[in-house]
């Protein structure tokens, strides 16, 4: 492509085509088509599941932390009663991962463990007592490696490896790219400020434990039944390691009691019980314990995080250059796009003019870090919003102007070359700044109680699938029932968010019917046309406009007949109450069910697909896959705390937030997410951490979680959770299904760094990471009352060679999203289709 | 799903039948009153039984009798959640139920048992894992291994004390009554718990806890305060139970200070009690005992919060316990169960 990409302005953007409105139940606050069934208990999960003649299934997980595979004994096992089967490495030895470039599990290990709780064999047996006493049989010796525990020991270049490929030695991945002259942006500054950051790792703690149950269904198929976000790319890693056809694998997700991102990998235990129910000719049953759902894990990195940025003495950025560490633990999982997602979204709530971003992912023998709500983009959006804080206070601007008098305009398209649809943020901020009536309380009330804002934004979907295709991210098939009622089939998956209810009403509301019409058939591999999963925010929007657009395909199909029945031009004919009639003359018109008889007569069995894809982002060079999305949500939010000085404890009283959603699609659906995102929000704050322990090295090599269950991860109760006060913000996207984007992530991410904010505005200290722990803020405020700067925080960032810079030039810049120097530093274009190292 | 082991289970209706039954292999049977500990401890396999001695049939052990002039005696087996609604323990020793209400959370609270609370075991972040994390690190000294990962060069278990109800019993001076078939004894509940993270009761295992015993109120006063991460559910990472009595002057005539969950057992911070003696309750005494009352506690890495700060926390919670009994002002938002405001 030579031609400039597309860059709208804000007049092309308000000459959109018309965005789709409501008709009647869109918007509404209607019941959950699966509410009934989850407060009754009548809602059946994968650990619900019962089949004849079903078998247990327990893993045996390694118990040392990096280590070469020498034998694994299995006869004292076998000769257990009730042990039916033993599976180790060798009988499934074609690795999986999520991402092409990542390959790099196997559903039992091969040749080497490289975190405690790696699954090496797995049982099955007639019980799950049996199988649990089997797995304490089996006789593993290994040959210890040396332990790689957080950032010094993969940085330190006399450790073992523990993969062979990679981007450097313990480095899984390492990236550089700068977005115009960045050297001139600082230049231009009068004030250049720099911080190093850490966000914690912390995980999704899910109620339901993940659980799957495998059944054979003759002539060498099997389905799986499993709580998983993904199916699809569960279907697509089944294939690959059983080697069968995909035709043979059926995967069927079951309703997710809560997911966060933890379901959206293919698992070890997935697989292996799929293997065990082939040979065995039986079902079988594996669900997690809370223990091994911490040691799945795939959630948030703990990131180390560089951020400098140029200022004006108006508070007008001119630059800013982030760096970022992850700490990736013992396998790829999303780890590469995570890397990118640390970096990617940092452009578009402000213009930041020219832009820097450093990251790099590194292995260490601790359970894989992955996607967790918000994937990536919480920790750089904490250290971008407590550094702008600092910033506004060192410039003497109120934070919440700072913010207002630099956001980016709806249209815009990014230094980092992504395109922002509609953007509603300045909204969200006077949203939260009227309730909180900030500019008359803050800094008024007294020390120990503070104010705090921040801001974020996120995707609504990521706008490239996984693996590279040009086919659609979401399909949505209906089938016309002569009694009126309409089945939908759809890949979408369930876990909570309600996207069960969205896709329902969506059909309803174009065919104006109600949602007891609607029969759901959702997340099943044979049945259902693909959907690619509930991650990245995906769903409304993307199924969303599939099921709107199979769902006005049904309309184009029924109408014509209608209408040439009524004698009433097509035009003039209303799907609404369960009717198709003339607008003109309500009373002159058919129900539905018969409008679908006369269909069905004349023109055969009905069905209607819909499919979406999204639009083609301007990035054209390596990373620029990592961001774009078809539109992005914004939110503010507020925080007042309350903090004890003698202790450093700290009770937020108060959160207002307002959410940019584009369109509610269902306003008590939307309000649901953001509460939920700021209840998990407040614990990423000030609790949870997914904390290890490293033994004294002179005595051991163990490296474990610290506390792998839900009594010592803190989690916040009910009784820690402050008021809420939500506003939801509506400023509609042309991309979405009505104009809705996201909500179930983005009001997630202003919630930490308004904490820190409010309790530096409390008691005058800050606590440069997360979560902000009480020992933090007293050490903090004994070094400010020693007369030093009152912060806790990373002293330093490590010396990471992240390799030459891409440079791309910016749009302002008149650049045309490609890479100027790509060939030079040898790095191919394109997005996510890296080039993989040769084994070392 | 983690699962039980194999056990026999008896439920005898009487003590008598109680106490023969225990005798009958004392090493290996686990006495289960509520279970809120015990169950959880067996399905990791860090507490073992071949049999499960259920007291539940002994209504004999339930319920609260007696008065606050001549002191109460509470069944072991009575569930926290009935201790909160007795009247007369309420007008005696409410300082007692602000301890009883801080365990644990409601939901537990109807299960669990004063007694089960008095005898929980110790607790450490090495040592109540599930059997495979405890293999992982090669076990500790409390079970199979031979180190304390708390403090490896040290020759004891650092377990950590946390029971709510101890250290307040404790400080108002309140017993236990022991019974077996070789008779009945009752202790003083320093006597009762011993500051070993493995021997942590003097309890033989042929003897079953069948009463407390609290002392007449006679003009003394109590409270509790506890520290941890969360409103409910957690266990104390500090827990602070003082009694005191004061003269007609307004002098400290008594007071008992025990620390909770900074050490094996409760412990006395005879320290602090030294400073107060005599003197009136004014802030600078508060301050001055709440800095006195460290000196005793022994906060290690072995449960939530880092242990520097667990003990720089006992100066403030002790002020609070003082201050609340003395009537002075509070400071800080700091009260009896996290922070009030």
């Amino acid at each position: 492509m030579n031609s400039r990409p597309e860059v709208a302005t804000r007049a092309e953007v308000l000459l959109m085509p018309e965005i789709k409105q409501p008709n009647g139940l869109i918007g509404t606050p209607f019941r959950r088509v699966d509410a009934v069934g989850k407060v009754t208990g009548r809602t059946l999960y994968a650990d619900d599941l019962s089949f004849p003649r079903m078998v247990f299934m327990k893993l045996l997980r390694s118990h040392v932390p990096h280590a070469e595979i020498v034998s694994i004994d299995t006869s004292a096992a076998l000769a257990l009663p009730g042990v039916l089967h033993i599976l180790t490495g060798k009988d499934m030895p074609e690795p999986f991962g999520i991402l092409p470039v990542s390959q790099d599990e196997h559903a039992l290990c091969l040749d080497k463990v490289r975190f405690v709780g790696d699954p090496v064999a797995a049982v099955a047996a007639l019980s799950e007592e049996a199988a649990d006493a089997a797995c304490k049989l089996l006789r593993v010796e290994y040959r210890a490696l040396s332990t790689i525990a957080g950032y010094d020991d993969a940085l330190d270049p006399s450790k073992d490896l523990i993969h062979s490929y990679g981007d450097d030695r313990n480095f899984h991945k390492k990236l550089s790219m700068r977005f115009g002259d960045l050297d001139a942006g600082f230049a231009e500054a009068d004030t250049v400020l720099e911080d190093t950051v850490f966000f914690e790792g912390n995980t999704h703690l899910p109620m339901e434990m993940h659980a799957c149950t495998a059944v054979p269904e003759g002539d060498g198929r099997v389905a799986i039944y499993s709580s998983t976000q993904t199916p699809h790319y569960l279907h697509k890693a089944l294939t690959k390691v059983l080697g069968i056809p995909a035709s043979w694998i059926r995967v069927i997700a079951t309703t997710n009691g809560g997911g966060f991102g933890g379901k959206t990998d293919p698992f070890n235990h997935e697989i292996a019980a799929a293997k065990m129910a082939l040979v065995l000719g039986r079902p079988v049953r594996m669900s997690l314990s809370r223990e091994e759902v911490f040691m799945c894990h795939r959630g948030r990195h703990p990131t180390l995080m560089r951020i400098k940025t140029g200022f004006k003495k108006d508070g007008t950025i001119t630059a800013q250059h982030l760096k970022t560490l992850l700490d990736g633990g013992a396998y790829g999982s999303y780890g590469v796009a995570s890397t990118y997602y640390t970096g990617a979204l940092q452009c578009v709530t402000y213009k930041i003019p020219t832009y820097q971003f450093d990251g790099a992912r590194v292995w260490t023998n601790k359970p894989p870090c992955g996607p967790k709500r918000g994937h990536g983009t919480p920790q750089p959006r904490f250290a971008q919003e407590v550094h702008l804080d600092k910033a506004a206070h060192q410039l003497g601007i109120d934070p919440a102007e700072l913010r207002l008098q630099q956001l980016q305009p709806a249209g815009a398209v990014t230094a980092n070359w992504l395109k922002i649809g509609s953007m509603g943020l300045e909204q969200c901020i006077r949203a939260v700044l009227d309730g909180s009536q900030w500019k008359e309380r803050r800094g008024k009330l007294g020390f120990g109680r503070g104010l705090g804002i921040a801001c974020g934004s996120y995707l609504s979907g990521a706008g490239l699938p996984i693996y590279w295709n040009h086919m659609p991210h979401s399909g949505v098939q209906l089938k016309l029932d002569r009694s009126g009622g309409v089945a939908v089939f759809c890949g979408e998956t369930e876990c909570g968010q309600g996207s069960d209810s969205v896709l329902a009403a969506c059909v309803a509301d174009v065919l104006g019917l109600a949602l007891t019409d609607i029969r759901l058939c959702v997340a099943d591999t044979d049945l259902t046309p693909v959907d690619l999963g509930s991650y990245s925010s995906r769903v409304t929007l993307m199924m969303g406009n599939a099921a709107i657009q199979a769902a006005e395909r049904a309309k184009e199909l029924i109408a014509p007949v209608v209408a040439a029945e009524l004698g009433v031009p097509v035009g003039r004919l209303v799907f609404a109450d369960r009717r198709v009639f003339d607008a003109e003359n309500p009373a002159c018109g058919r129900s539905f069910a018969e409008a679908v008889v006369m269909a069905e007569s004349k023109l055969g069995t009905l069905g209607t697909t819909g499919s979406y894809t999204p639009p083609r982002a301007p990035g054209r060079f390596r990373g620029a896959g990592v961001g774009p999305s078809p539109a992005y949500s914004y939110s503010a939010c507020i925080v007042e705390a309350a903090v004890d000085a003698t202790t450093g404890l700290v009770r937020v009283s108060d959160v207002w937030i307002a959410h940019d959603v584009g369109r509610a699609l269902n306003p008590v659906l939307t309000r649901g997410q953001v509460e939920g995102s700021i209840y998990m929000g407040l614990g990423e704050a000030l609790m949870e951490e997914s904390a290890f322990r490293r033994l004294p090295k002179k005595l051991s090599n163990a490296l474990v979680h610290k506390f792998p269950n839900m009594l010592e991860y803190k989690s916040p109760t009910f009784l820690e959770m402050p008021r809420i006060h939500t506003t939801i913000v509506e400023e509609p996207d042309a991309n979405g299904p009505y104009g809705a984007k996201e909500v179930g992530q983005g009001p997630l991410l202003p919630v930490m760094p308004a904490v820190a904010n409010a309790i530096f505005d409390a008691v005058g200290v800050r606590v440069d990471q997360v979560p902000i722990q009480p020992w933090m803020i007293l050490k903090a405020l004994q070094e400010k009352q020693r007369g030093g700067a009152g912060r806790f925080g990373p002293a330093k960032f490590p010396e990471v060679d992240y390799g030459p810079a891409l440079h791309v030039p910016t749009p302002t810049e008149g650049g045309d999203g490609k890479a100027r120097n790509a060939e030079e530093i040898g790095i191919r274009g394109g997005t996510m289709s890296e080039t993989r190292k040769e084994s070392r | 799903m983690l699962r039980l082991p194999e056990l026999e289970f008896v439920a005898p209706s009487t003590v008598a039948d109680a106490v023969k039954m225990l005798a009958e292999d004392p090493q290996g049977t686990r006495i289960l009153a509520g279970g809120t500990d015990l169950v959880p401890n067996l399905k990791r396999r860090h507490q073992h039984a071949r049999r499960l001695l259920s007291l539940g049939r002994l209504k004999e052990l339930r319920g609260v009798s007696g008065d606050p002039e001549r002191g109460l005696r509470i069944g072991a087996m009575t569930t926290l959640r009935a201790l909160l609604r007795d009247g007369a323990l309420q007008r005696a020793w409410p300082g007692f139920l602000t301890a009883v209400r801080s365990i644990s959370s409601p939901v537990l609270q109807s299960m669990g048992t004063l007694g089960g609370n008095l005898c929980l075991d110790t607790r450490c972040t090495y040592y109540n894992q599930t059997e495979e994390w405890r293999s992982a690190i090669g076990y500790c000294m409390k079970e199979v291994g031979d180190t304390c990962w708390v403090a490896p060069s040290s020759s004891r278990c650092w377990a950590i004390a946390a029971s709510d109800s101890a250290p307040l019993l404790m400080a108002i001076g309140a017993r236990v009554k022991l019974v077996s078939v070789r008779g009945t004894r009752e202790l003083s509940l320093e006597e009762f718990l011993l500051d070993d993270g493995i021997r942590y009761l003097s309890k033989e295992p042929d003897e079953l806890l069948t009463e407390v015993i609290l002392p007449p109120v006679a003009n003394w006063r109590a409270t509790y305060w506890k520290l941890r991460r969360r409103g409910s559910i957690d266990f104390p990472v500090l827990g602070v139970g003082t009694a005191l009595r004061l003269t007609d002057q307004g002098k400290v005539a008594e007071v008992r200070i025990v620390l909770g969950a900074v050490g094996s057992a409760p412990l006395r911070a005879r320290g602090a009690e030294a400073v107060l003696a005599g003197r009136e309750l004014s802030e600078a005494a508060v301050l001055e005992a709440g800095t006195a009352a460290q000196e005793v506690a022994t906060a290690l890495d072995n449960t939530d919060f880092t242990m520097v700060w667990r003990r720089q926390m006992v100066p403030p919670y002790v002020a609070g316990t003082l201050r609340e009994l003395g009537g002075l002002p509070r400071v800080g938002l700091i009260g009896a169960d996290g922070l009030e405001c």
